[in-house]
C-alpha cells in the first residue's frame, strides 16, 4: 500500500538540508507520495528507509511471468475485486493437461490436439496459452521426457506438474529456456522446490490446504530467494475454492497482506467436458490467474476464452468494431444496405438478426466512437455527414445498383437530411432490431 | 501464520421473495420457492451469507416458436404446440422447480394472439404443473397492457412473479399485480439510475419493495454479457449498502439471449465442435457467468444446460 507523505517523512532524516532541492524534509516528503521526486535525491536517507520505501511501492498482487515468445504468459498485478472499479489487467491464461504416460504417437497427438484449440471470434485471436505436463507415472525420466517432447512439438508455455522434487528438477533441466511454471511446493518441501526454482530462473507454484498453510509457505519459499510464486489452495470440492480464491483477493488487495499477494492457479480435472467448462468459467470470473483443464472439446473452450475475454474487457471502453461493410450472407448488387454504428454490441446485435432473417445483406458500419445509435445521435456522432462521409469512404455506390439506404428506426429524424446529403432514398428500419427480420422480408422486399 | 480479517461493513442485505403459493395461503400450488437473501457478495464473507439457492425457471412459450435452432427445439419436439403438456415435461422430466410462461404468441409483429388466448394458456399451464409461475408479456407496451392484466386476473392468489415493467410503461400492470397479489419484474436496459427509477415508481404505487425482482436485461457471453455483470455486481453493493430501492433480487434471461447468437446455432463452423454441444454449452455458461456477478432467478431453455447449470449451483449451495 503507498505510503502517505506524513508516513514518509517519518522516515527521512528530518536535518532540512536542502541537498535534494527542497526546502524541507517534509516538502520532499509529500513530492515522493505523488510520485513526483525520486528517494535517491536524498544522500542521507538510511538504509533501512530504502527498503522499507520500496516495499511499500510494490504492488498489492506481484506480476508473475513464464513462458517465452508469444506465449510469454503474465499473470496477477490485479489491482481490484471488481471489473466496474478498475479493468482487470492480466487475462487468465487456459491450460491443458497432457500425461507423462503418453508416449511416442499418443504424446504427439495430445500436443497436437491442445496446439489446436485456437479460434478467431469478433476479430479475435483467442487460445489455449499453455500445456501442463503431469507426472502421473510417478517416473523421474518419463516426466522429463514428456516435458522436452512437449517444448519440442509446442509453442504454449510449459507448465511442469509434479510432487516429486527430482523430477521437477530433470524436467526443468530440459526446459528452463522456456522458462517453465514449476508446481508444486508444499509445506514439506519447500526448500528443495525453492532451490529449483532458483537455480532455473523460473516462477514456484505454492500448494497448501488452508489460507493459513499457504501465507507460511510463501514466506519460506520467498526466504529461499524465489519470489516469483503462484499460489494453489489444495481443497477438493468447488465451493470451497471459489470462496478461497475470493478471500485470497481481499487479503492481497485490502488488507495489502503480503504473503497472498500472488496470481493463483486451479486445476479442473474432474467431470466431463460440460462440467469443466462451468468451472472454469466461474474460476475465470472469480480470480483464477490460471486454470488449467483436461478436456480437449473445442466446444468447451470457445466459452471459456470468451469468458476471459468479456471479463476482461475494459469498462471505460467501448468494444468497437472496425467501420467498413460487412457483407452478411452472400449477399450481391441487389442486396439491401442499411448502417448501424460501430460498438460492438450494437454491430452484433444487427448482425445477428440480419443473419436470422436469411436475407444477403450489407452493413455499413458508421465510427461513432463506439457508442449505439441513440447515444451517437444525441453526441452529434451520428448525423446526415458522418453517414454520408462513411457512405463515400467505403464506395457503396459500387456495391449496390440501387440507391436505397436503410436506416435505424430511432433516427427516423434525420432522414430528409440524409437524403439530400446523399442523393439517396431513405428507408426508416425498424427501432429494436429484432424486427429487422420481418422488415426485411415484408418491406424490404416489397 | 495468522492471517487478518477481512471485516465487510455491510449494512444491508437482499430482500427474500417467495413465490407461488399453497392451498393454506389460497394458491393450487404444491411447492413454492425463495430466492434472494444475500448479505455480502458472490463469495464473500462467509457461507451463511450466501444468497438463498438461486433458482433456474424454464421457459414455456405461449405459442409455437417459429425461430428455434433444431438443437433447441429437439427435446421439446412433441410438446411445442402445447403449452401445458411443455410445462409437465419441464417438471416431470428435466426437474423445474419453476416455469416461466413468455407470451411471445401474443406480440403483433409475431402471431398477434388476443387475451383471450394467452388466458386459456395460463390456466393449462397452472392446471398441468404445481411449480410457481413467471407470467412474462412479449415486449409490446400497447399489447401487453392488453393482455396480461387479463393474465394477472385468472392467476390470482397464485403469488406469481409478473412483469415486466418498464419506466415509461409501468402504471397498468404494477395496480393489477397489487391487486391480484403478484410480484412484480421491474425492467431496465443495463441502466442502474433506470433500474432504481422503475423500482422507485413501481413503490410510489404503493407497490411493497420486497415483493419486487428487478431484471436488468441481460448479453449473452460475448455479446454484452460484461455490462449485465458489472449492473449485476453493482447492484448487489449497494443492496448491501443498504439502499433499499435496489435491495431486490435479480432475475436475468439467459435462454432467449444465448440461443440468439451465432456460436449457439451456427452450424457450419469448422473447428468450434459440434453445434449439438455448443448451444447447450453457451447457454449454461452464459448463466454461471451472471451468477458469479450474483443473480436469484435464471430463465433458460435447453434442458441440459439446465443440468450443467443445476449441478454448479448444487456444488455451491449445497
Amino acid at each position: 500500500m503507498p505510503l502517505t507523505g506524513l508516513e514518509i517523512f517519518k522516515l527521512l532524516p528530518k536535518t532540512n538540508c536542502k541537498k535534494c532541492g527542497m526546502p524541507t524534509c517534509l516538502a520532499f516528503a509529500m513530492q515522493l507520495a505523488q510520485k513526483r521526486a525520486k528517494l535517491e535525491d536524498c544522500p542521507d536517507v538510511s538504509e533501512e528507509a530504502k527498503k522499507l520505501l520500496a516495499a511499500a511501492a510494490e504492488p498489492p498482487m506481484r506480476k508473475v511471468v513464464f513462458g517465452t515468445g508469444d506465449n510469454q504468459l503474465p499473470v496477477g498485478q490485479e489491482t481490484v475485486c471488481f471489473r466496474h472499479e478498475e479493468k482487470f489487467h492480466n487475462p487468465t491464461v487456459i491450460g491443458v493437461t497432457v500425461s507423462d504416460k503418453l508416449t511416442g504417437g499418443d504424446l504427439k497427438k495430445r500436443i497436437e490436439a491442445i496446439n489446436s484449440l485456437q479460434f478467431e471470434r469478433v476479430g479475435t485471436q483467442l487460445g489455449v496459452k499453455a500445456i501442463a505436463v503431469m507426472n502421473d507415472s510417478g517416473s523421474v525420466d518419463n516426466f522429463a521426457a514428456a516435458a522436452a517432447t512437449v517444448k519440442q512439438s509446442s509453442d504454449l508455455a510449459l507448465l511442469l506438474i509434479s510432487e516429486s522434487s527430482q523430477a521437477i528438477a530433470a524436467a526443468a533441466g530440459k526446459t528452463k529456456e522456456s522458462v517453465p511454471l514449476l508446481a508444486s511446493a508444499k509445506p514439506d518441501t519447500a526448500d528443495e522446490m525453492a532451490k529449483i526454482a532458483k537455480e532455473n530462473n523460473c516462477p514456484l507454484v505454492a500448494k497448501a490446504e488452508s489460507i493459513e498453510q499457504l501465507s507460511e509457505l510463501t514466506e519460506k519459499i520467498k526466504a529461499e530467494g524465489a519470489d516469483d510464486i503462484v499460489l494453489c489452495l489444495d481443497v477438493p470440492n468447488l465451493r470451497d475454492r471459489l470462496y478461497n480464491l475470493s478471500q485470497m483477493r481481499a487479503l492481497a488487495l485490502k488488507k495489502v497482506f503480503r504473503p497472498l499477494g500472488y496470481p493463483t492457479i486451479s486445476f479442473v480435472e474432474d467431470g466431463d467436458a460440460d462440467q469443466q467448462a462451468a468451472q472454469a468459467c466461474g474460476l475465470i470470473c472469480k480470480y483464477s490467474s490460471i486454470v488449467v483443464v483436461d478436456t480437449v472439446e473445442p466446444y468447451a473452450f470457445l466459452p471459456m476464452l470468451t469468458t476471459i475475454m468479456n471479463v476482461f474487457s475494459d469498462p471505460q471502453k467501448p468494444v468497437q468494431v472496425e467501420p467498413k461493410v460487412y457483407p452478411i450472407g452472400e449477399p450481391d448488387a441487389n442486396s439491401p444496405l442499411m448502417f448501424t454504428t460501430n460498438f460492438s454490441l450494437t454491430y452484433y446485435t444487427v448482425e445477428s438478426d440480419v443473419e436470422r432473417s436469411r436475407v444477403p445483406s450489407y452493413i455499413l458500419v458508421v465510427d461513432t466512437e463506439g457508442t449505439s445509435v441513440l447515444t451517437a445521435y444525441s453526441g452529434d456522432k451520428l448525423n446526415e455527414k458522418t453517414v454520408a462521409d462513411a457512405m463515400a469512404k467505403q464506395n457503396v455506390e459500387n456495391l449496390v445498383k440501387h440507391r436505397k439506404l436503410i436506416i435505424p428506426g430511432y433516427v427516423a429524424v434525420m432522414s430528409g437530411k440524409l437524403e439530400e446529403a446523399t442523393n439517396w432514398e431513405v428507408m426508416v428500419g425498424p427501432r429494436e432490431c429484432s424486427m429487422l427480420p420481418k422488415y426485411l422480408h415484408e418491406v424490404w422486399k416489397n | 501464520m495468522p492471517v487478518p480479517e477481512v471485516a465487510d461493513s455491510f449494512t444491508g442485505s437482499v430482500n427474500r421473495v417467495t413465490l407461488g403459493a399453497t392451498k393454506d395461503s389460497g394458491g393450487t400450488r404444491t411447492s413454492t420457492v425463495t430466492v434472494g437473501g444475500a448479505r455480502n457478495v458472490v463469495y464473500g464473507g462467509s457461507i451463511e451469507d450466501a444468497s438463498e439457492k438461486p433458482v433456474i425457471a424454464m421457459d414455456v412459450l405461449d405459442a409455437k416458436p417459429q425461430d428455434w435452432p433444431d438443437t433447441l427445439a429437439e427435446p421439446y419436439k412433441d410438446v411445442l404446440d402445447s403449452p401445458g403438456d411443455w410445462a409437465k415435461k419441464c417438471v416431470a422430466e428435466f426437474g423445474a422447480e419453476v416455469i416461466c410462461l413468455k407470451f411471445d404468441g401474443i406480440h403483433p409483429d409475431k402471431a398477434d394472439l388476443d387475451a383471450a388466448h394467452a388466458v386459456k394458456v395460463t390456466e393449462e399451464v397452472l392446471k398441468a404443473v404445481g411449480v410457481p409461475l413467471v407470467l412474462w408479456g412479449c415486449g409490446n407496451d400497447e399489447k401487453d397492457n392488453q393482455v396480461m392484466p387479463k393474465v394477472s386476473q385468472i392467476a390470482k392468489g397464485q403469488n406469481c412473479l409478473i412483469g415486466t415493467v418498464k419506466e415509461d410503461n409501468y402504471k397498468a400492470l404494477t395496480a393489477i399485480a397489487l391487486a391480484d397479489g403478484h410480484n412484480l419484474i421491474t425492467q431496465a436496459p443495463l441502466d442502474i439510475n433506470i433500474a432504481k427509477q422503475v423500482n422507485i415508481l413501481a413503490s410510489d404505487m404503493g407497490f411493497p419493495l420486497e415483493r419486487i425482482v428487478t431484471f436488468q436485461a441481460t448479453g449473452a457471453l460475448g455479446y454484452g454479457i460484461e455490462y449485465a455483470y458489472s449492473i449485476q455486481e453493482r447492484q448487489r453493493l449497494a443492496a448491501l449498502g443498504g439502499d433499499k430501492m435496489m435491495a431486490m433480487p435479480a432475475i436475468c434471461d439467459v435462454g432467449y439471449e444465448s440461443w440468439r447468437v451465432k456460436e449457439a446455432k451456427l452450424a457450419d463452423a469448422p473447428g468450434w465442435g459440434d453445434v449439438k454441444n455448443r448451444g447447450p454449452m453457451w447457454e449454461a455458461t452464459t448463466a454461471i457467468c451472471l451468477l458469479q456477478a450474483g443473480v436469484d432467478i435464471i430463465r433458460m431453455r435447453h434442458p441440459r444446460a439446465v443440468a450443467i447449470v443445476r449441478n454448479f449451483i448444487n456444488q455451491i449451495w449445497q
